[in-house]
């Protein structure tokens, strides 16, 4: 990846919405264009800040889905944004902020919660509800990058109306090779969550020591973190990205 | 209240320090675990960031965000290890 | 102050007059955890008092809720500028908790179960200011909300109110508790907007 262009601490940037489309009924995502962007990993995120007429603003973090190209002409950023019907900043960015809309900026950020294309081995990415954001970002950068790693998703979802990128990923299990992707639908009879027999079933084992990636709803995490644990999963090559209660 | 992970401080430290502090390893205080400041433990988003070690759960750094100023205190930490290339 | 955000509001932040500066109104309450919240079995609480000789003094609960309590009706103020008007409380006093200790300081640290602390000056605990909860709106303490007994310091920011509390140590001298030594003020006085050291 790109360093950043200019060397130096990071500062709020100015956005602009420039595409947008829904994912599912709750579920948008923002094309933004943010000048001079200097690239970013899978797995990075952004922290967005809206601010009132009164001076009052509010900050959230967001997943950055869109895999970056250096090469490519297509420069902007895409965030994957989940409505909470009670919250205060997801409202606005799915259903007030209109094309040629500014937000303000700051990223990309977070160094850890990565996956770069040099890493060599399988690939477990495990997502509950719009956890997966992330990590399509990860199958996207895997995609452009035309990697050979073995990836596997498994998505937790209640229903498949509320799985996000649903047609791109059977396009990409079809046109990706070495990729596949399994669902938990969790409101769905009979309902299933994410437990030792799907990872053991659709997940890497222990002996081929894969990198996990974990994002979704706190208790999410945890239950994953532990079944990989159980299972004999390096803690090590287990990385969790908890989304809050706050939206 | 749920918690986040350390990731989620990425923000807030870049406008402070010009590497990734949340890929850096923390050697905790009260433990001596070590582990990437990512996979902190993070609570408290509204006073301040605390940042808890998963192995014993002690306080590792907590950051204050101040109007004009920012808090930063590692005396939960004996160390950390910053990586210079990549960001 | 960045771009303004067409159509954004945000929560709805009611000024109401005579609260302290910079606060707003809220009809909720709010949830602020450095921790996870600790569920303490009432037959392992206890409160200790420690003066600064060393002396002990300790309740359990049975015998910290056969204590002469009071009902209070107080407003709050959180640092995160959120107040709450007319709070309804029911705690022992520490005016009680105090009366039969020995002590000249002049400082206190309050310790909670999970490692919590917060310092307050002993004038600020005594003569009706400062209680230790357990029923909060008649019910009893919850423990999101710090059950099962609470700090109740109304005159301060709200995190000098220290939630799951356990024991209070008396010094001749004053030092940072969790937040103070994070930055937040010292003495935290809502009208004196002390919100951060040197405020």
């Amino acid at each position: 990846m790109a360093r950043a262009a200019l060397p130096g601490r990071l500062t709020w940037r100015a956005a602009t919405l420039v595409g947008e489309r829904w994912e599912t009924p709750s579920a948008r995502t923002l094309v933004l264009d943010v000048p001079d962007w200097p690239g970013h990993l899978p797995g990075q995120h952004v922290d967005v800040r809206l601010t009132a007429p009164d001076g009052y603003s509010a900050q959230r973090s967001y997943s950055i889905a869109s895999a970056w190209a250096d090469n490519a002409t297509d420069k902007t950023v895409e965030l994957t944004v989940q409505r909470l019907d009670d919250g205060e900043v997801s409202p606005y960015l799915t259903d007030t902020l209109e094309i040629g809309d500014q937000i303000e900026l700051r990223g990309p950020v977070g160094g850890w919660f990565v996956w770069r294309p040099a890493q060599e081995k399988p690939v477990l990415l495990l997502a509950g509800g719009s956890g997966v954001v992330p990590l399509m970002a990860m199958i996207r950068a895997r995609g452009a990058a035309k990697g050979k790693q073995p990836f596997r998703l498994i998505y937790s979802v209640r229903t498949p109306e509320d799985a996000c990128y649903a047609q791109e990923l059977s396009r990409r299990v079809r046109d990706d090779p070495g990729l596949d992707v399994h669902f938990v639908h969790t409101r769905v009879t009979p309902r299933k969550r994410i437990d030792v027999a799907t990872i053991n079933s659709y997940g890497w084992p222990a002996d081929f020591t894969p990198d996990c990636y974990v994002c979704g709803p706190t208790t999410f995490v945890e239950a994953a973190a532990d079944i990989l644990v159980a299972l004999g999963h390096d803690p090590k090559r287990i990385r969790t990205e908890r989304f809050g209660g706050t939206s | 209240m749920n918690p986040l992970d350390g990731n989620a401080m990425a923000g807030d430290l870049r406008e402070l320090f010009t590497v990734d502090v949340t890929a850096a390893r923390y050697t905790c205080a009260g433990c001596g675990h070590a582990e990437a400041v990512g996979a902190l433990v993070l609570w408290g988003q509204d006073m301040g960031r605390v940042g808890r070690c998963p192995h014993c759960e002690d306080v590792v750094l907590r950051v204050v965000n101040a109007p004009d100023r920012v808090f930063l205190d590692l005396h939960g930490s004996v160390r950390l290890e910053l990586p210079l290339a990549g960001s | 102050m960045g771009i303004i955000s067409r159509g954004f509001g945000g929560r709805r932040r009611e000024s109401v007059p005579g609260l302290p500066p910079g606060q707003y109104l809220t009809h909720d309450f709010p949830v602020l955890s450095a921790g996870p919240t600790p569920r303490i079995p009432l037959d392992r609480w206890s409160f200790t008092i420690a003066t600064e000789t060393g002396e002990k003094k300790s309740w359990n609960w049975a015998e910290f809720t056969a204590l002469e309590s009071a009902d209070v009706t107080v407003d709050i103020h959180c640092v995160t500028k959120w107040s709450k008007l007319g709070t309804t409380w029911r705690g022992v006093s520490l005016d009680t908790l105090l009366a039969d200790v020995e002590t000249a300081a002049d400082y206190t640290m309050v310790h909670s179960f999970g490692g919590y602390t917060t310092n307050v000056p002993m004038e600020d605990l005594l003569d009706g200011k400062a209680w230790i909860a357990y029923k909060f709106d008649g019910e009893d303490l919850e423990p999101e909300h710090g059950g099962p007994a609470r700090m109740l310091i109304p005159h301060l920011y709200f995190w000098k109110s220290a939630k799951w509390v356990n024991g209070l140590s008396l010094m001749n001298d004053d030092e940072p508790g969790f937040w103070e030594a994070a930055g937040y003020h010292m003495y935290g006085d809502p009208w004196l907007e002390q919100r951060y050291q040197g405020d």
